[in-house]
C-alpha cells in the first residue's frame, strides 16, 4: 500500500517537473519532440534509479557511519557524474544500440538536478532502500510524462501563429504553467 | 602565462587530489566552526517556540522534557511551581502530510497560546493556519469541554475558508497534545 | 578599476541575464519564488557560491588537466554550496528552512558550472571574479522581481509587508506552482520587448 502511494503522489500529485520544479532545464531544453523526450526520459529513469542505489549506501554506510554527513552535497554529486559515465562507458560495449539512442542524453543529465534533488529528498523523507529505488523510478517518470507532454503540445504549437514577443521561452513556460494547472487537480488523492 | 598542465595520468590524479584535500580541508574548518551555533539555533528555536506559548517561566524546560509517543513534554516552571506544559505535537493529516506544532497548556488543561513549528501546506490556504486570526479561537479553550473539531464536523472550530483539511489536521495535532497531557497528569496521579 | 574590467561586470546585469535571455538555473528561480525574502536570499548564496568558485578556478586554471576539469570544478563548486549551507543552517534558519533542498542544489545551478567552463577558466583572477559578481546579481535581481510580483499578486504583501487589507482575496495562482511557470514566461517576454525597444 505504502508503495502505491509513493508511486502515486511522484508521478502524479508531487509531479517532479511541474509542482517541485526539479529538472527544469532539460524540461525546457528537450522538449522540443516526442520522440527524444521519450529518450530523455528513459535515460533519466535509468540513472536515477541507480543513483538512489548508490547514494542510500553511501548515506548509510560512510557518511552516518562516520558522522561526516555535512559531506553529503560533495559525495552525492561526485557520485552522480561518476555513474553517468560509468553507465555511458558500459552501455557503448554491451548494449550499442541503446547507447547510439540515449548516448546524447546522458552527459546533460549530471547537471539535471532532479537526480540530485530525488537524491536527498529520499534521505529526507527517510525511505529505506527498496523505497527510496521506487520512488526514483516513479520520479523519472512523472518526468517522462511532463516532458512527453509538453513536446506533444509544443509539437502542435510550432504550426501555429504565436505573437513574436512571447515565441519560444516564454510561451514554453505559460504552455507549462497550464500543464502545472492541470496536475494541480490531483492534489489530495494521497496524503 | 604559465603552461597548462598537460592531461597525464599521473597530473590528473594529482591536481584532482591537491583539490580534493585542500577543498575538504577547508570545509572541515567551517563545519567545525559552525557546528556549534547551529546546535544552539535549533535549541533556540525550540525555546523560542515554548516561550511564545507559555506563560512567563524561569527553568529550562528542554532539560526535563519527556518524550513518549512521538510527542515532547516541556514542563513550565516559575520558582519551582508547576505552570503547566508546552506540548511538541504532530499529525500526518495535514494536505502535504506532515504538520508539527507547540501547544502550551496550564495545569487546568486550558490552551495558553499554540504556534506552528514546521508544515508544507499550500501557501496561501492552509498557511494561514499559522495566522493568529485562526490560532486565537482555541487560546483560552480547554479541549475537555471544546470540541476540537471543526464545525463541519460537529466541532466548534471555525475552520480556514477553502483549508477544511488543514483545519482537521490541526485540530487533530492538539487533540494528540492534550491526550498526551492527560497520559501524564493521570500518571503523576497514580505515583504522587 | 577601467572600463573594460566594468564591462565583465555589467555584462550580467542585462546583456547576458542568465535568467531573462539564457533561462539558466530556472529550478531555483521557478521553485523558490513564493515570496521576495527568498528570492533575494536564494541570490545571495547563489551570488556568494558564484563569486568563490569562479576565484578558485581562475587561480587554478593552470594546475588543472583538461580532462578532469569539470570534475575539478564541481568539487571546488560543491564546497562553497556546503559552505552556504552550513553557514545559512546556523545564522539564518528560518531563509534555511524556506529554501530548502535548494539550497544544496545549488551546485547543479548551471549558471554557476556554465560560468566556470566559459569565462572562469579563460580569464585572469580579477575578470573572473567580477563576471561571477555580475552573473550572481543579474540572477538575483531577475529571481527576486520574479517573487516580488508573485508575492504582491498572490499574498498581497511585499517583503511581507501587508499591501492589502486583512480580508482581501489574491490571486492565490500566482504563489501555487502554475503561477511561477506563467509569470516567469510573462516576464521573460517583457524583458525581451524592453529590451528590443531600448536597443541595449
Amino acid at each position: 500500500m505504502e508503495y502505491i502511494f509513493i508511486v502515486i503522489s511522484a508521478v502524479l500529485v508531487n509531479n517532479v517537473v511541474l509542482a517541485q520544479f526539479l529538472g527544469i532545464c532539460p524540461f525546457l531544453g528537450v522538449s522540443g519532440k516526442i520522440n527524444t523526450s521519450l529518450g530523455m526520459g528513459i535515460a533519466v529513469m535509468f540513472v536515477m534509479s541507480l543513483a538512489n542505489l548508490a547514494t542510500y549506501l553511501i548515506q548509510h554506510f560512510i557518511l552516518e557511519a562516520f558522522h561526516i554527513e555535512f559531506m553529503q552535497t560533495i559525495t552525492f554529486i561526485f557520485v552522480i557524474a561518476f555513474l553517468v559515465q560509468v553507465v555511458e562507458i558500459i552501455l557503448k560495449k554491451v548494449v550499442p544500440p541503446l547507447y547510439q539512442a540515449l548516448g546524447i542524453y546522458l552527459p546533460l543529465i549530471t547537471t539535471n538536478c532532479a537526480v540530485l534533488g530525488t537524491a536527498l529528498l529520499a534521505v529526507q523523507k527517510d525511505y529505506n532502500l527498496l523505497m527510496s529505488v521506487v520512488y526514483a523510478a516513479s520520479i523519472a517518470v512523472g518526468f517522462t510524462l511532463a516532458l512527453v507532454l509538453l513536446a506533444g503540445i509544443r509539437e502542435q504549437l510550432n504550426l501555429t501563429d504565436v505573437p513574436k514577443g512571447v515565441k519560444g521561452f516564454p510561451i514554453s513556460l505559460i504552455t507549462a504553467g497550464l500543464l502545472a494547472l492541470a496536475f494541480m487537480g490531483f492534489s489530495g488523492i494521497v496524503k | 602565462m604559465a603552461k597548462k598542465l598537460a592531461s597525464t595520468l599521473p597530473n590528473m590524479i594529482l591536481s584532482l587530489t591537491f583539490i580534493a584535500m585542500v577543498m575538504s580541508a577547508a570545509l572541515t574548518f567551517v563545519y567545525l566552526k559552525t557546528r556549534g551555533p547551529i546546535e544552539e539555533a535549533a535549541k533556540n528555536k525550540e525555546v523560542n517556540a515554548i516561550k511564545q506559548v507559555s506563560p512567563v517561566f524561569d527553568n529550562d524546560p528542554t532539560v526535563e522534557a519527556r518524550t513518549f509517543d512521538g510527542l515532547t513534554l516541556y514542563p513550565v516552571k516559575s520558582q519551582n511551581e508547576s505552570l503547566g506544559y508546552a506540548v511538541k505535537t504532530y499529525t500526518e493529516k495535514g494536505f502535504a502530510g506532515h504538520i508539527e506544532l507547540m501547544a502550551g497548556f496550564r495545569n487546568d488543561g486550558s490552551i495558553v497560546n499554540i504556534t506552528v513549528l514546521d508544515h508544507k501546506e499550500t501557501p496561501g490556504l492552509g498557511t494561514k493556519m499559522t495566522e493568529s486570526k485562526f490560532i486565537n479561537q482555541f487560546i483560552g479553550k480547554n479541549p475537555g469541554s471544546f470540541m476540537l473539531k471543526v464545525k463541519k464536523d460537529g466541532g466548534q472550530v471555525d475552520a480556514i475558508t477553502a483549508a477544511t483539511i488543514s483545519s482537521r489536521a490541526f485540530c487533530d495535532a492538539l487533540q494528540r497534545a492534550y491526550e498526551g497531557l492527560n497520559k501524564v497528569n493521570d500518571s503523576l496521579k497514580v505515583q504522587p | 578599476m577601467n572600463m573594460g574590467n566594468l564591462k565583465f561586470f555589467t555584462n550580467g546585469l542585462i546583456k547576458e541575464n542568465p535568467t531573462f535571455v539564457f533561462v539558466l538555473g530556472a529550478c531555483p528561480t521557478l521553485a523558490v519564488t513564493t515570496a521576495a525574502i527568498n528570492g533575494l536570499g536564494m541570490g545571495a548564496a547563489t551570488t556568494f557560491v558564484l563569486v568563490f568558485s569562479n576565484l578558485i578556478i581562475a587561480l587554478l586554471k593552470n594546475y588543472i588537466p583538461d580532462k578532469v576539469r569539470i570534475a575539478a570544478f564541481i568539487v571546488v563548486i560543491a564546497t562553497f554550496v556546503t559552505i552556504v549551507d552550513l553557514v545559512m543552517k546556523a545564522y539564518t534558519p528560518d531563509l534555511y528552512k524556506a529554501l530548502g533542498i535548494f539550497i544544496p542544489l545549488i551546485v547543479v545551478n548551471c549558471i554557476i558550472l556554465g560560468r566556470a567552463e566559459a569565462f572562469a577558466q579563460r580569464n585572469k583572477v580579477w575578470p573572473a571574479v567580477l563576471d561571477g559578481l555580475g552573473m550572481g546579481l543579474g540572477f538575483t535581481l531577475a529571481i527576486t522581481l520574479l517573487a516580488s510580483v508573485r508575492e504582491i499578486l498572490g499574498n498581497g504583501t511585499i517583503f511581507n509587508y501587508p499591501l492589502v487589507g486583512e480580508n482581501a482575496s489574491t490571486i492565490l495562482v500566482f504563489i501555487l506552482p502554475p503561477g511561477a511557470f506563467v509569470t516567469y514566461g510573462l516576464l521573460i517576454a517583457v524583458f525581451n520587448r524592453l529590451k528590443l525597444k531600448l536597443n541595449i
